[in-house]
């Protein structure tokens, strides 16, 4: 799996025995072993993060899935009983929503990475579809996941999201009615969401595979974006990486603690601790933050089906960005003007954010925000569509360092 | 090359910073176009090691009783809870909730629906601590009727489920117009509940003057309470997880440090 040469050497009669009819502890031992470029920094510690993001949402699920009733009637008053009643529930609650958020945060960073490392390109495109292919498992849970609880926020939400099934052209209504399983959200969508909620991390945990077996296959990215060259350019992950990553994930369970035990409403809405009621729309139905920006394109456009498409392909965009970045540089280190782009892109993400969460018709600065993210939007696909493909054909980048082991000791005197 | 990008993050951040900023404007200026200003009360439970004012949940619940559950039930709240630790009426002695002898006391004030297991009859009985807080009204459609069309809300999870919290339901009783008794200052509008609070209203057993803002005051401590009953345990896990973290990133920063020292990266 790891594509590196094993310096596994089983020790007992046991472990000899198993190594040649299942090698499971080799695999696990060149896990440990395999070499990472020596220059790694802590943009690079996301990924085990991320591991641990996921194994927290499974057994944090479970545990509340053992306490919770997919049932209109009972779905909102179930989660209060966990939050009061079930033993520690009052913290395995706030751990699983909390902890959705901390996700989304932490693939949001490692993704801004992958683009300004250029860790997609050539040879690990199928590293970053992956990704995607991830993150989009991501977003699907995310949005099942938050339509349990039953409230307004969980009730409305889902409405419009399905609702963007029904604007497809002669097909919609039809594919809306069989998706919600009737003709509004009711019973029948709670219990499949909840059934869906319940499968796609285990997808998502069978594409993880995937996505670090070809990272293995193709081996690490890293900051300068040159290949290593010599064993001098690498180290073994384990102590190097287990310990740094280590580190890292003690500082992020510093933050995701402090909204857990301090803030755990703060990335919530106030409205989702409303039963659902589908008689009662709320005045402005706003999507968890980490969906804000795709709201914010969706809103730019006027007609339904069109801000959906672009919000498809906004994220449609994504999967075929190896082959719209023309540049062979990789880092954006070394390419001066591209690299402002990529700032001004960061900026824009947040922009779209920003608004996604405003009222369009609300003035920002003399502007209505609708026109904010317009602005955005426009930025945001002319990123990547125009900006990269010409970059890679006009910028001159700077010279790459000859190996990695150069640029470090280069670096250091 | 790196110290650009660490800047980056850093001005990013600030954006982001700003945005938030952005909303909690937006959603302060949301209320109309009224002048009023919302008050800020600085609550017992605010901040990381904030607790709830034992005394204040007791008068509160003496509010809660005499004034407001003649319109709003408290739909996920059993009287045992009022016996729990962090609760209004814990007592040490009885770490069982339900030989509480105070909160049985409470229990027994209340009137629940039951079934006779004998006749199979519809009866009242008076209730135990483990029943829930029983429904003031029959159905949803009686309690709108009974209110000026608008059926009063669920009192339980109020505080967690308005943005601003406790002070908007602070501000929410202590906002009525002196002139209109159905006018709310803070909503900008008439509203379906007449203003439920006057000078005197309720006598409090531990002497305190019943002024509105004492009964708002107290009121909303109890229903804080209700929101998020589990806040004292969760705040002192929380010092506690967070103080463990604290110490462990260090120790791994010097681990980090030590593997690391004779390599350059």
């Amino acid at each position: 799996m790891s594509g590196h040469p094993s310096t596994y050497e089983p020790k007992y009669a046991a472990s000899k025995w198993l190594d040649k009819r299942l090698p499971i502890i080799r695999m696990g031992a060149d896990f440990m072993t395999y070499p990472s470029p020596r220059n790694l920094n802590y943009w690079w510690t996301f990924g085990g993060i991320l591991s641990l993001c996921l194994v927290a949402q499974i057994i944090t699920g479970i545990i509340l899935a053992m306490h919770y009733v997919p049932h209109v009637d009972m779905a909102f008053d179930s989660v209060q009983r966990i939050k009061r009643d079930v033993p520690f529930g009052w913290l395995i609650q706030p751990m699983h929503a909390v902890g959705a958020s901390m996700f989304f945060l932490a693939v949001y960073t490692h993704m801004f990475r992958g683009l300004y490392y250029g860790s997609y390109k050539a040879p690990r495109e199928m590293v970053w579809i992956f990704g995607c292919v991830i993150y989009l498992l991501m977003m699907a849970t995310g949005f099942l996941g938050y339509t349990l609880p039953w409230g307004q926020m969980s009730f409305w939400g889902a409405t419009v999201i399905t609702g963007f099934f029904g604007a497809i052209p002669i097909v919609g209504e039809s594919l809306q009615q069989w998706l919600l399983g009737g003709f509004a959200v009711d019973n029948p969508t709670l219990n499949r969401f909840f059934a869906l909620h319940y499968l796609l991390p285990f997808v998502i945990a069978a594409v993880v595979g995937l996505h670090v077996w070809a990272m293995h296959h193709a081996g690490q990215n890293n900051p300068i974006g040159v290949e290593p060259k010599s064993k001098e350019d690498t180290l073994s992950f384990h102590p190097y990486y287990t310990v740094k990553d280590g580190f890292a994930v003690v500082v992020f369970l510093l933050i995701f603690a402090f909204f857990v035990f301090y803030q755990p409403d703060a990335l919530g809405h106030a409205d989702n601790y409303i039963k659902a009621d589908p008689m009662a729309t709320p005045p402005h139905i706003v999507p968890e933050w980490y969906f804000l920006p795709f709201y914010a394109i969706l809103r730019a456009v006027p007609d339904k089906l069109m801000g959906i498409l672009l919000m498809v392909g906004a994220i449609a965009v994504l999967f075929i960005l190896p082959w719209l970045d023309t540049s062979k540089v990789r880092s954006m280190r070394f390419r001066p003007v591209t690299r402002l782009w990529f700032i001004l892109f960061v900026i824009a993400c947040f922009i779209l954010g920003w608004h996604g969460a405003l009222s369009p018709d609300q003035p920002v600065m003399g502007v209505k925000s609708v026109w904010w993210s317009r602005a955005a939007t426009l930025y945001y696909f002319a990123f990547f569509l125009v900006i990269l493909p010409v970059m890679g054909l006009i910028e001159k980048p700077k010279e790459l360092p000859e190996s990695i082991t150069k640029s470090v000791l280069g670096e250091a005197s | 090359m790196k110290m650009t990008f660490k800047k980056t993050v850093i001005g990013a951040a600030a954006i982001l910073a700003a945005a938030f900023g952005g909303i909690s404007i937006a959603s302060a200026a949301g209320g109309g176009d009224s002048h009023y200003e919302m008050k800020h009360v600085h609550w017992h439970f605010d901040g990381p090691r904030g607790t709830y004012d034992r005394a204040a949940m007791q008068r509160g619940y003496q509010v809660y009783r005499e004034v407001c559950s003649s319109c709003h039930q408290l739909e996920h709240v059993a009287f045992r809870h009022l016996g729990d630790k962090g609760g209004p009426f814990y007592n040490e002695h009885y770490k069982n909730p339900n030989d509480n002898p105070l909160v049985k006391a409470l229990a027994a004030d209340w009137t629940v629906e039951d079934i006779d297991i004998d006749t199979g009859d519809v009866i009242d009985r008076k209730a135990i601590p483990a029943d829930m807080f029983p429904p003031v009204y029959a159905n949803a459609s009686a309690a709108a009727a009974s209110n000026n069309g608008k059926a009063p809300p669920d009192l339980s999870v109020m505080v967690s489920a308005r943005t601003g919290g406790a002070d908007y339901v602070y501000n929410v009783l202590t906002s009525y117009d002196k002139n209109d008794n159905m006018m709310n200052m803070m909503m900008n509008s008439q509203v379906a509940m007449a203003n439920p609070l006057s000078e005197g209203l309720v006598e409090y057993e531990d002497g305190t003057e019943a002024t509105v803002e004492q009964m708002a005051k107290d009121v909303t401590e109890f229903l804080a309470w209700t929101s998020d009953p589990k806040m004292e345990a969760r705040k002192s896990l929380g010092l506690a997880t967070m103080l463990y973290l604290l110490v462990l990133s260090i120790l791994m920063w010097f681990a980090y440090k030590s593997v690391w020292r004779n390599v350059k990266h």
